[in-house]
């Protein structure tokens, strides 16, 4: 008897399993759903999502032909805004990461008051939402710029500044923590060896902080390709220098209702994150949960 | 440098007329936040940011748990669906704000055309009663998946001998979930807790692309924005003109913000003690 109830008990585990899988594949289905979606309007004439938007496209070939006449048009320059948000998005990393494992370093390694008050300062940095910076920082910008003479409005040094700065108090926060563990023999014996203080840094630590910088890499990497509001103040909408949010919003501004033309814009302004996405997962998904974690 | 100088700058010009267009500017001192709270559109805001911010804690962090719980069981692909469940969250709100916003306005029309709901005719982000409850749907689609993988790296770090011996004990699984998992989570909601609540509250992307504050509704006697959050209420008004005003409201949106995160960690970590 007591068999026959454990053969019964794993018969209806077995059931459990079978539910719960369909349960997920449901789910999956759903969260996926949008993209999909997204995927078979951008296939579509405009006049066909308007009679019937949830049918399969008759021709998938018109895609291609949306993605051309996207690329193709005066008003929105999409290839441009992609080098762009390419170009901003791999200077703030390399200056971020630069900067922000420099002054980990010195703050880790520096045991005098002040720079204990330096650290606080950027942890509470961390804390003041966006909106309460956005306008004195546009403001503070523009008569830096008259004064030194170089353009922080508009340019590409300064978003680019502008990211240093908001990006590196997180960044010094999760590179602090792990400088913390690495151990002073180490960098003591490099000095004993002769080593100069910047050769130990590039030569000794900064080798050996790249877990760490995988999680910065990522975390600062995904705002800033994803981040809005800051381009739209610091870049303005009708500059030269444009990142794709950017582009995705003038294109729906001047194109109102071409349901075609603007899935697939915001197709193209998803796909580049998701290839990335599909070759780097693992690090993409260790390095946000670590960033969340700290 | 660049936070902490437009800090103190914003500060002060929360107490001055400044309007981005004469350069003279005055010191009004409260002027600004006297004038805020007498404001329908403020207060609104206010409550609808309070809204929209408690039912995203509670949505994305159910949802979030539950799907880490499926995929951390023994089902078949669950790499696969960790994956998917994730992707919605890195792409921008901007871009995610215009896709839902086709979603609602033509996919669930029809939809509901088809099945034959009433009330499917006019789309959830053009009605003032359902449009925060249509923002708090995407919020959750796209930020749940990274709340799950929170979860999962907790749950991961939980000894299997646990489960298992109170398994043997005869603890059935909703117990053994709700008595020994949750418990034994508890560093892991404080963190999704303060994820959820910080970045509900100071949503912006996904409110300016799906709803642009759309539809109009009327609140204490005045025509007013039904879907104006607070971070987007700030950028309205400074937009208008009106930067010292807008400046004021930040002000006060950063206060409420640090009080409500500190309750937040303050009952959180109250609760990691007991457990």
């Amino acid at each position: 008897m007591i068999a026959g109830q454990k053969v019964a008990g794993q018969k209806n585990r077995h059931i459990g399993t079978y539910v719960l899988e369909i349960c997920t594949l449901l789910l999956f289905l759903l969260f996926m759903m949008p993209f999909f979606i997204v995927l078979i309007n951008a296939s579509k004439t405009s006049g066909e999502i308007v009679l019937n938007p949830i049918a399969l496209p008759t021709d998938f070939t018109l895609l291609f032909q949306n993605v051309k006449t996207i690329m193709e048009l005066p008003t929105t320059d999409y290839i441009g805004a992609f080098f762009d948000s390419c170009i901003i998005t791999a200077l703030s990393l390399l200056v971020i990461s630069l900067f922000s494992s420099m002054a980990a370093w010195v703050l880790v390694r520096n045991k005098k008051k002040w720079s204990t008050v330096v650290f606080m300062i950027f942890v509470s940095a961390m804390v003041i939402p966006f909106q309460v910076v956005m306008y004195p920082l546009v403001k503070w910008f523009k008569v830096l710029g008259d004064t030194i003479g170089i353009r922080m409005l508009g340019s590409y040094q300064g978003i680019v500044f502008a990211y240093l700065g908001f990006g590196c108090s997180m960044s010094i926060f999760i590179l602090h923590g792990f400088i913390k563990s690495v151990p002073l023999e180490l960098e003591e014996a490099a000095t004993i060896d002769g080593c100069s203080q910047s050769r130990t840094f590039f030569t000794i630590v900064l080798p050996l902080l790249q877990p760490p910088f995988i999680t910065v890499l990522i975390l600062n990497g995904i705002w800033i390709w994803n981040d809005f509001l800051l381009p739209l103040l610091v870049l303005g909408t009708t500059g030269a220098v444009q990142t794709i949010p950017l582009a995705v919003m003038n294109f729906v501004g001047s194109y109102v209702k071409q349901w075609d033309l603007i899935l697939t814009s915001t197709l193209l302004a998803m796909l580049p994150i998701i290839i990335l996405f599909i070759f780097a997962q693992r690090y993409i998904i260790k390095g946000m949960v670590e960033g969340s974690i700290k | 440098m660049v936070i902490m100088i437009p800090f103190v700058l914003g500060i002060y010009y929360s107490m001055t007329d400044w309007n981005g267009v004469s350069s003279v500017i005055n010191w009004v001192g409260l002027e600004n936040f006297k004038g805020m709270f007498s404001q329908p559109q403020f207060i609104y805001s206010f409550l609808i940011t309070l809204e929209y911010t408690a039912i995203n804690i509670v949505s994305v962090n159910i949802v979030g748990f539950i799907l880490s719980l499926l995929v951390t069981s023994r089902i078949k692909l669950r790499n696969v669906y960790r994956a998917g469940f994730f992707v919605p969250n890195l792409i921008g709100g901007i871009v995610l704000g215009y896709v839902w916003q086709f979603l609602f306005s033509n996919i669930l029309i029809d939809v509901t055309d088809i099945l034959g709901i009433i009330g499917g005719q006019r789309s959830l982000i053009a009605r003032a009663d359902t449009v925060i409850w249509a923002m708090s749907f995407v919020n959750t689609w796209q930020y749940a998946g990274y709340i799950m993988m929170i979860y999962v790296a907790s749950i991961q770090s939980v000894p299997d001998s646990i489960m298992e011996a109170a398994s043997v004990d005869g603890a059935t699984y909703v117990k053994r979930v709700f008595k020994i998992l949750i418990p034994m989570m508890a560093s892991a909601f404080t963190i999704t807790l303060f994820l959820t609540l910080t970045t509900s509250f100071k949503q912006f992307d996904l409110n300016y692309a799906l709803t642009g504050g759309a539809p109009a509704t009327r609140f204490m006697g005045k025509a007013i924005r039904s879907s104006q959050l607070m971070a987007m209420d700030i950028y309205a008004t400074a937009n208008a003109n009106r930067m010292a005003e807008g400046q004021a409201k930040a002000v006060v949106f950063f206060i409420l913000l640090v009080i409500f995160a500190l309750l937040q960690i303050y009952l959180n970590k109250r609760k990691e003690v007991e457990a």
